[in-house]
């Protein structure tokens, strides 16, 4: 495959030029030339308008597997501390309507230690089947053995897709499960969907820093595999009536797993008890606060509302608040249902972890703040006033009948 | 210590922009910078070095414009600088890119560890570190935020999670994706600029390493991008400049009607 100029077709008009992030096409005796530097990520191709760009498809396709030996939808239940993760749920919401769509089974892969209650509720979730692998070795999460075991059951079980959370542990161990069993891996996936014709897996993700959303297909390789943001899909709900198997398999039995890495100490050091990424509500403060003790004002509002603290960069470079707590394109992205930027400007950096929160508010001095842009709700004022009045508000109704 | 940092160069994503009327990347003005990320890497790498001896090489895949990339890096203290280049590798997805590279760091002769950055700003994807160690079969921890000893034989490093982060022991030979939080980056030295513009870079191609063809460039990549399109972007709504207290009592009565508190 490659991304071609159709010559006859180019009229020289150079839209193209400036949709290339990588300056990989020029003009040549007028018309538009598409050099080496080429990623083929394909962004010139909607800036045409004579669609003389196009990407097309090699004919002898070199290799794959038969696709007809794998089925099954299968969702990764994280969990930490004996706990399932909340996305796990999102992942078993999506789960169903995919496996629905294609036929075929869902079922929930847990890996851990003295589970069976929770690998249990996994089927009250909507999984119909539920491998659970009970090990004191993976009672707590470590790269090695998360990757053996789940790579192993794959090349025994041969699903056709598997989804797991974009999370910490997704992100860091399913590449290496994903290159075990030589497959395509997508990351930070915002929607899936089946392609109804060739029943490939579609799969959206942002990219460039949120600027482009980009489809993406596994299409020669099996399984199909996606890592998935937490808060985007919708839940699964919980009954008590479903119906499913739960295989328990105890122990490793034998089996040599990578063991090369060794946890040693777990240390949590968030200063709220809700963790960002799992938050419905995050009020967070930037350097418009003047000083780490304005984050009080921060902390207050977040406890009424039960909701995290977030931190633009500046604050967590002056030191204000731990680096846990920095949203953005180098901090954390989040998808709350609500998110209240307290004294934050809204570069486009922290733009790129937030706008996509269902509601945004914005409290800043400087009308032309760039936040005001994204914002629902926007507040024009100074936040040491406008703050105290909301929790006050808050409280007050709160202790009320 | 024999260190290898890997870095990308991507075009800085925080100034592309987006035509309204086409929906499409504008670039204007838009240039090409060593993923942020990676600076943290190298920085890490260097230190690493100065406080324990060995040397640092950086390695690209990429065009020959990359090179730049390279410079910039022996700019900023890195010993030795590799470009891995080919038109057969372009339009790598991140499988066939961790194979390449893999492929890269084999004919480097001995390795002790391998940094990359957390993820690269033009996908985002975080993936070529993980699958570059299942390639060469050695440990690896993601997102380390610090590197608290260096012993024989292993290194103890922090890992950030949700919740916090974990100590975790990681053996030599081993890779590591680094988090910005690890360090503060240094400024090129003025010796260090002179020493890039000097720097030999020694280019890689296909003939040099030992890959199969099936696995390489786009037509290797098992995952294939079928269409691009902008987001939608969130439009501003409600601006309010009154009384504080007014406006804290409007935007509390609005949450609540639409039951969002
Ligand atoms: C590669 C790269 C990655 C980055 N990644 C991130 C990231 O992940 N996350 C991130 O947040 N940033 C990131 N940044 C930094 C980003 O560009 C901005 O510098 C940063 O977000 C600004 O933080 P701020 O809004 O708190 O500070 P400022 O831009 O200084 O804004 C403070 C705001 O507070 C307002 N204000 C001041 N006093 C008051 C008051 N009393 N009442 C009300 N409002 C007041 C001001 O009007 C101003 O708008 C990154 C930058 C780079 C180059
Ligand atoms: N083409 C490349 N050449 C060298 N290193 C790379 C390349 N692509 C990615 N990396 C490394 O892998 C990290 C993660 O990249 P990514 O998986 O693309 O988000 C980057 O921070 C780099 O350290």
């Amino acid at each position: 495959m490659a991304v071609v100029v159709i010559k006859d077709l180019c009229n020289g008009c150079e839209a193209c030029l400036d949709s290339c992030p990588y300056e990989a096409i020029e003009m040549v005796d007028g018309v538009a030339y598409i050099n080496e530097a080429c990623t083929m990520c394909m962004a010139c191709l909607e800036s045409c308008p004579v669609e003389a760009i196009i990407s097309e498809e090699r004919e002898d396709v070199p290799v794959g597997v038969a696709k007809e030996d794998f089925s099954g939808v299968w969702v990764f239940a994280e969990q930490r501390m004996g706990k399932v993760s909340s996305v796990v749920m999102e992942l078993l919401g999506e789960g169903r309507k995919l496996a629905d769509d294609l036929g075929e089974v869902l079922t929930a892969v847990l890996l851990g230690h003295g589970m069976e209650p929770e690998a249990r509720d996994l089927v009250a979730f909507g999984a119909d089947e539920v491998i659970y692998v009970d090990d004191p070795l993976l009672a707590h999460f470590n790269d090695g053995p998360y990757a053996s075991v789940l790579s192993d059951l794959i090349t025994e079980r041969k699903p056709s897709i598997v989804l797991a959370g974009a999370t910490f542990m997704g992100r860091s161990f399913i590449p290496m499960v994903a290159s075990k069993v030589d497959t395509g891996l997508t990351a930070d996936c915002t929607a899936l969907s089946i392609d109804p014709e060739t029943l490939d897996l579609l799969q959206t993700r942002p990219a460039f820093g949120g600027n482009i959303m980009a489809t993406i297909i596994c299409p020669r390789h099996r399984p199909q595999m996606a890592t998935v943001r937490h808060k985007v899909l919708v839940p699964a709900v919980m009954d008590k009536n479903n119906k499913g198997e739960v295989h328990i398999i105890q122990g490793l039995d034998g089996k040599t797993v990578d063991q090369r890495t060794e946890v040693i100490e777990v240390v949590e050091e968030i200063m709220d008890t809700v963790n960002l990424a799992e938050a419905d509500i995050i009020v967070s403060g930037g350097r418009g606060l003047g000083s780490p003790e304005g984050f009080k004002l921060i902390e207050e509002l977040a406890l009424e509302l039960g909701g995290a603290v977030g931190a633009s960069r500046s604050v967590v470079d002056a030191g204000w608040i731990p680096y846990s707590h920095q949203v953005g394109q180098t901090g954390k992205t989040v998808q709350p249902k609500l998110y209240i930027a307290c004294g934050i400007s809204g570069a486009v950096q922290h733009l790129a972890g937030m706008q996509a929160s269902d509601v945004i508010v914005a409290i800043n001095k400087d009308p032309d703040a760039p936040i005001f842009d994204v914002a629902n709700y926007g507040l024009v004022g100074d936040l040491f006033e406008i703050i105290p009045q909301i929790t006050r508000l808050l409280r007050t109704a709160g202790s009320g009948p | 210590m024999q260190i290898v940092v890997c870095i990308k160069q991507v075009p800085d994503t925080t100034k592309v922009k987006i035509n309204p009327e086409t929906n499409t990347l504008m670039r204007e003005g838009v240039e090409s910078i060593i993923n942020p990320f990676d600076l943290y890497a190298i920085e890490e790498a260097v230190r690493l070095k100065e406080a324990h001896g060995g040397v640092v090489k950086v390695v690209t895949m990429g065009p020959p414009q990359a090179g730049s990339a390279l410079r910039e890096a022996i700019a900023l203290g890195a010993d030795e600088a590799v470009l891995v280049s080919d038109r057969a590798f372009a339009g790598a997805d991140t499988w066939v890119t961790a194979y390449t590279l893999a492929a890269a760091i084999r004919t480097l002769g001995q390795v002790d560890l391998i940094l990359c950055g957390k993820q690269a700003i033009d996908g985002d994807t975080a993936q070529v570190g993980p699958s570059l160690a299942d390639q060469l079969n050695i440990p690896f921890v993601a997102f380390v935020r610090k590197v608290r000893e260096v012993a024989d034989g292993s290194m103890v490093v922090e890992r950030m999670f949700e919740e916090g982060y974990e100590v975790v022991r990681l053996p030599i030979p081993g890779l590591m994706t680094v988090v910005k939080e690890i360090n503060e980056p240094r400024l090129p030295s003025l010796k260090g600029k002179m020493r890039a513009k000097k720097a030999e870079i020694f280019t890689i191609d296909r003939s040099a390493l030992d890959v199969e063809d099936a696995f390489l460039g786009l037509d290797g990549s098992p995952t294939r991008v079928v269409k691009i399109f902008s987001p939608e972007l969130k439009k501003a709504g409600e601006k309010w400049e009154e009384d504080p207290g007014e406006m804290a009592a409007k935007l509390v009565a609005n949450l609540r009607d639409q039951k969002i508190i």
